[in-house]
């Protein structure tokens, strides 16, 4: 191992690299500027729907209830709902879209109030579609609301007093702070969105310097240099892990950036942001530290991304091959880094050894401003060592003369 | 200097098994000469050149260049040869200085000398006006230069080229032909591959014929011709691999 060696590589790959169109798209422009539209974006989108759903008026088919006046003029009186005709298709307008929900209302149902008669109302709706639920729920409501009316008026009637169904009232109140509600509510999805990010900064570069060079014909030309094959993977290397880790901070910081941006806008918003606020839209906050401790613990994985992307690229023979070689390894990787962010799912040691999993655990308890040392050293000490097999594999490659020359 | 003691190199292959690439090939290149490897497509003149280079270990048998073995002693041996093949393309975002730079610092190289180098062989080929243009805009001509002047950077002793025209046009093919005699004419030690025939008859001190992995005749030009009794060496060629039906079989292969 020569480090003069080594760094004359490394710097020049990294001139290289960054007069390489799309190693820079993917280590700069991506993470500065794709990631925050995505998130930001998609955010307001997605919340600015399921409010304005929430909001709009429920269209709902009453199907009987002639001889329900009084609920049924009730539901219409209700500005939550916007009763719409169409008995006799209720469930193809349903289907279609252009109803939420219907609500068969039995025969006899009001008079049913009043004796104690036990009648069911049926709620028609379409489930997995979120305008159908919210309605359906909204109907839920109205008609439990009833129910507990008619109760009390049964009770009153009998001169028997309305505790007598409710012996006692249930409150909520939230305990946990609040950088930990953010790190709950977003500390699950940065972990994932950096995994990610630390892998497809590192695959454009490790593709390129591996079996782009094989099909540029300048593999050959570097390796009738004197120097040794281990200072080549190690200048090479350096390089991948340069751009895995350069995606990383970008994207970081741009994330953090468009954050306070966010919150300036807010608080800049006044009225609107109080509304805002009052409508339960509460600011995520993340603990800072929590940011440095998720940075110190994907360095050992990006190691082992730039090891792995490096010996599997340097496999295939044109640049083209590698592609297809390396882009099903998103999924291997995204799907431990989604699992982590299931419910459930908890720090263990047995979740402590599994690669990726294990890092997309511990920085949702890191964001959210809980320390748990010793997962942390043993998540670590983990991935340093399979970021070291990955890195010998590397240069076990780079030895082989049936990789180097594949015909 | 270049002695090959017996140099024997066999490729595992799923299809054809073992496949013996170089099969006991021994010969010595000396100084201020020559030695013109001559071989259909695929004989084996690329596998026994990266043998020489060290880009590939033998299987058996043993090199020395420059005084070096090829197996103890790699680094030193790669030190001491330049290697220009049709295979050995540059750094295409890099400008012709920046990828000799490269090279000299890979060499070991102080930057001073690398500079002066620089200015040397830039006049030598006449490189000045594209020296700090980017290698991918450059033609054929400009992109051999640069790759003679990578491999010229650290002067080695022994020159390696590997079918160094092939696919160019006839004026850089002859501004090569040109160089390979001009290091010869500087005492460095020189083996040339090709499967060009005329190239060999005017640039070839002496020629030996590799066909199936196997050296099967060496000697200078006149050997050869008296040997088997032929004056023009397509038809000593031919001879020499045992017939046209023995050519057409390895190639077919």
């Amino acid at each position: 191992m020569n480090w003069k060696y080594i760094t004359t590589i490394y710097l020049k790959e990294l001139r290289d690299s960054l007069r390489d169109r799309r190693t820079l798209i993917s280590m700069i422009v991506i993470p500065t500027l794709i990631i925050p539209v995505l998130m930001f974006g998609v955010g307001t989108v997605m919340s600015k729907v399921i409010r304005q759903a929430k909001e709009e008026a429920t269209s709902v088919v009453i199907l009987n209830g002639a001889d329900s006046p009084s609920v049924v003029a009730a539901l219409k009186a209700d500005k939550k709902f916007h009763v719409v005709d169409g008995a006799a298709d209720y469930k193809q307008l349903i289907s279609d879209k252009r109803v939420r929900v219907a609500v068969e209302i039995p025969a006899g149902f009001e008079a049913s109030l009043k004796t104690s008669t036990p009648q069911t109302v049926m709620i028609y709706h379409y489930q997995g579609e979120l305008k159908s639920g919210l309605g359906a729920g909204e109907l839920d409501k109205f008609f439990r609301a009833l129910r507990e009316k008619t109760v009390e008026t049964r009770l009153t009637d009998r001169g028997l007093p309305v505790t007598l169904v409710k012996p006692f009232e249930i409150k909520w109140e939230n305990v946990a702070p609040p950088e930990k509600v953010g790190g709950n509510a977003i500390g699950g999805f940065i972990p994932y969105i950096i995994i990610i990010l630390s892998f497809t900064g590192a695959m454009y570069p490790a593709i390129d310097l591996t079996a782009g060079e094989k099909e540029r014909g300048t593999m050959e030309t570097l390796l009738c240099s004197p120097v040794n094959r281990l200072n080549i993977v190690l200048g090479k290397f350096l390089m991948v892990l340069t751009a895995s880790v350069t995606t990383i901070l970008l994207s970081l910081s741009s994330m953090a950036l468009s954050a306070v941006i966010g919150i300036m806008s807010f608080a800049g918003g006044g009225a609107a942001g109080a509304k805002a606020a009052a409508a339960g839209g509460t600011i995520p906050i993340i603990d800072p530290l929590g940011i440095f401790g998720v940075v110190a613990m994907i360095a050992p994985v990006a190691v082992l991304f730039a090891a792995l992307l490096l010996a599997i690229s340097l496999f295939a023979k044109s640049y083209k091959e590698a592609q297809s070689y390396v882009s099903p390894f998103i999924i291997v990787v995204i799907m431990p880094a989604m699992l982590g962010m299931l419910p459930g799912i908890d720090l263990s040691v047995k979740t402590s050894l599994i690669p990726i999993l294990n890092l997309s655990l511990v920085c949702k308890e890191m964001l959210s401003g809980v320390w748990h040392w010793q997962y942390i050293a043993l998540i670590f000490g983990s991935t340093t060592v399979y970021a070291a097999i990955a890195l010998a594999f590397c240069v076990r490659m780079f030895n082989r003369e049936d990789v180097m020359f594949r015909a | 200097m270049i002695e090959a003691h017996n140099l024997t190199k066999t490729f595992k292959d799923k299809k054809r098994g073992v496949i013996t690439a170089v099969d006991n090939v021994s010969f010595t290149c000396r100084p201020g000469q020559i030695y013109g490897l001559l071989g259909a497509n695929g004989a084996g003149k690329t596998t026994t050149l990266r043998l020489l280079a060290t880009l590939l270990q033998p299987t058996s048998g043993t090199a020395r260049l420059a005084g070096h073995d090829t197996q103890s002693a790699s680094e030193l041996v790669r030190a001491n040869v330049g290697f220009l093949a049709a295979s050995t393309a540059l750094y295409a975002r890099l400008t012709a200085r920046e990828m000799i730079t490269y090279f000299g610092r890979l060499n070991g190289m102080p930057d001073d000398a690398i500079k002066a180098r620089i200015r040397q062989l830039s006049a030598e080929l006449d490189m000045d006006e594209f020296l700090d243009r980017r290698c991918d805009k450059f033609s054929t001509g400009m992109k051999q230069k640069t790759s003679i002047a990578r491999t010229l950077i650290h002067d080695p002793a022994v020159m390696i080229f590997d079918e160094p025209t092939l696919g160019l046009d006839v004026m850089t093919a002859r501004s090569i032909v040109k160089f390979v005699r001009d290091c010869r004419n500087r005492g460095k030690t020189v083996i040339y591959s090709t499967h060009v025939m005329s190239e060999v008859e005017k640039l070839c001190d002496t020629i030996g014929i590799i066909h199936d992995g196997r050296l099967v005749a060496e000697g200078t030009l006149a050997e050869l011709q008296q040997r088997f009794g032929e004056t023009d060496m397509e038809e000593i060629f031919v001879k020499a691999v045992g017939g046209e039906a023995a050519l057409a079989a390895a190639l077919k292969n």
